[in-house]
């Protein structure tokens, strides 16, 4: 090509450039960002983070800067997020098998997986005043029961559709097989393709547990809050994401650095989640037939 | 044990000859399926459920006001009586629409690049940063907007803008705090940008690569195939994602109740504060039994909110599936 004609930069070569440099910009920005969360948040949470933050609960006096912990709300959204991912897991995991066993690609299928993407695009707080109207017709108040309820529902389309994406990738040719030897379908969704999903699930209950701990719209209404250990499911139980945010309001700077340190503590929570679900499954995935 | 088998496979097969007696497996098989239809109609329900449940919590206020007094009228004063959602609905509009503005251009380029120019080992690097980023809570968000955007707008965009754009009505700075419509904006621009990114990057992925192909063949440069070609091809799947980004934005709370002001005004500015619907909710879910009709206007507000989601989410969601199984001409 060369010797034919000398190559020109005419002025597409320059806009090729120019494009390519900002679309590297943007991919930088994005990058940047979760830099910058992260940086901003430990360097602001760690000086105040301190050994009586994680293992006692508010003394009194602690929201005017005085002694004390946020292991009632660590404890309250680890309660919170388990229940939460638990109840959701007892839904979500036939309602994947069946997609995949049963319905495949067939209409029903599509109008789940499509209800499925819209419950999941539902934001928290509309789910928290549902929780809300729910309480009142049930005639119970804020309990770490009804925050259970509430983070399931909203757990509930992610694991599902995160099982459901996993589940898909499974060759068609195992479950003929299964099915040409004989077995009903219901023995391929208990035998061959409960075992294929088994990094689907660790990956689901993963990423349920994250998006339930990080919640803070639905237990606003739901949980309530409160300086003690929930003892049991009927009682209010506070949580994390609402302690960062009710210990920010406050006008005690003592306070205010508790909510970062809140917040940091949140972040290495979620961010382990999010890492471990991705280690776990790229590990278990060397157990599924591809 | 032996002998039951045997007899099982006789009456199997003396059956079969006349009509299929459905085997203990079948039956199984048959039970299995209808318990696990059962459970699909959960998730299909639970979207009428809501919707109703609201409706009806909500109803006292709809019978007592008329709907445009509601949406459109100006005052909130809810122990005199009067709810009107307009300062809100603007609220919740210039919010979501700055962060759309912001996210669209950022979320393009860096599907497009990701899609089409990186090399495998940029791609694995960018995939857990995304997955990272959508990871974080929002309340962490708003620990960073307050720490980071409130002071960067104020100090930084705020002076700036006064500056140069101060005679544009939408650019004035009328409150100098730095919370406001710009810094909600930024915030929510980050928190949708990996769903926008990881909507678009797989709408790029079903392009065959044919299509490429047969551009770079022609000499067109990189960039013009991907103008000229790819985009034309998947602009629905784009709009979508977008839409879906735009639904996110409108219902999210913590993050932009902690950045936003909160003053409940018809903003002028995108240095205003605003105070759109989902902070509302959540301010003020406290008192709403203590005066009459406030929780059903606070309810009502929700319901406005995921009707305008549900219209968003269904439309942009059956754009998406639609692109994602299209059937390409070979």
């Amino acid at each position: 090509m060369g010797f034919l004609m000398k190559k020109r930069w005419q002025r597409r070569h320059l806009l090729e450039a120019f494009m390519k440099f900002i679309m590297r910009v943007s991919l930088v920005i994005v990058a940047a960002a979760l830099g910058l969360i992260l940086w901003i948040i430990v360097v602001r949470g760690l000086p105040a983070l301190s050994w009586d933050m994680v293992t006692k609960i508010p003394e009194g006096g602690y929201y005017m800067g005085k002694g004390g912990g946020i292991l009632n709300a660590i404890l309250g959204s680890l309660y919170l997020a388990a229940g939460g991912t638990f109840l959701a897991m007892i839904f979500s995991v036939p309602i994947a098998i069946y997609l995949k066993a049963y319905l495949g690609d067939s209409k029903w299928g599509h109008y789940v997986r499509l209800s499925l993407d819209v419950l999941w695009g539902i934001p928290s707080i509309v789910y928290g005043a549902f929780g809300f109207t729910l309480m009142i017709a049930l005639g119970i108040r804020a309990s770490l029961l009804a925050g259970i309820i509430i983070l399931a529902l909203i757990e509930l389309p992610i694991m599902t559709r995160a099982m459901d994406e996993v589940i898909r990738r499974m060759p068609i040719d195992l479950e003929y097989a299964a099915l040409a030897l004989g077995s009903t379908k219901f023995e391929v969704a208990l035998r061959v393709v409960t075992r294929q999903m088994l990094p689907g699930i660790t990956t689901a209950i993963l990423l349920g547990f994250g998006r339930g701990i990080g919640d803070a719209a639905s237990v606003l209404f739901t949980a309530g809050y409160t300086d003690r250990i929930p003892t049991s499911l009927m009682r209010p139980t506070a949580s994390l994401p609402l302690a960062v945010f009710f210990q920010l309001g406050s006008p005690y700077p003592e306070v205010q650095q508790r909510g970062y340190a809140a917040a940091l503590i949140l972040t290495v929570i979620v961010l382990a989640v999010s890492l471990g679900s991705r280690w776990l499954s790229s590990r278990l995935n060397k157990y599924t037939i591809k | 044990m032996n002998q039951i088998i045997t007899s099982k496979s006789t009456k199997e097969t003396t059956g079969r000859l006349t009509r299929p007696v459905p085997t203990p497996r079948t039956r199984q098989n048959n039970f299995a399926q209808r318990t696990f239809f059962i459970f699909t109609l959960l998730p299909v329900s639970l979207i009428l459920i809501v919707t109703i449940a609201l409706l009806v919590r909500s109803w006292p206020i709809l019978n007592a006001y008329p709907l445009s007094n509601l949406l459109f009228g100006n005052i909130w004063k809810p122990t005199n009586g009067l709810f009107g959602f307009w300062p809100f609905i603007l609220g919740t509009f210039w919010v979501s629409i700055v962060g759309i503005i912001l996210a669209v251009p950022l979320c393009l380029l860096t599907s497009i690049y990701l899609a089409e120019y990186a090399q495998s080992k940029t791609r694995s690097i960018a995939k857990p940063v995304l997955d990272l980023l959508a990871a974080i809570p929002p309340v962490v968000y708003g620990v960073w907007g307050l720490l980071a955007i409130v002071p960067f707008v104020d100090k930084v965009l705020a002076p700036l803008s006064d500056r140069w754009l101060g005679s544009i009505p939408i650019f004035s700075v009328n409150q100098p705090t730095g919370f406001g419509i710009l810094a909600a904006g930024i915030v929510l621009a980050v928190m949708i940008a990996p769903l926008i990114i990881s909507v678009m990057y797989e709408i790029f992925s079903t392009v065959p690569n044919d299509l490429r192909h047969a551009s770079l063949a022609v000499g067109a440069t990189q960039w013009q195939t991907i103008r000229n070609i790819i985009l034309p091809q998947v602009a629905p799947g784009i709009i979508a994602a977008i839409v879906l980004g735009a639904s996110r934005a409108l219902g999210e709370t913590i993050a932009v109740l902690m950045v936003v002001g909160n003053i409940p005004q018809v903003p002028t500015s995108i240095f205003d504060s605003a105070y759109p619907l989902p902070a509302l909710i959540a301010n003020n879910y406290g008192e709403m039994m203590s005066i009459p009709l406030y929780d059903a206007a606070l309810l009502s507000a929700a319901l406005v909110l995921l009707l305008v989601i549900l219209v968003f989410n269904i439309l942009s969601m059956l754009v998406i599936q639609r692109m994602l199984r299209r059937k390409w001409a070979s």
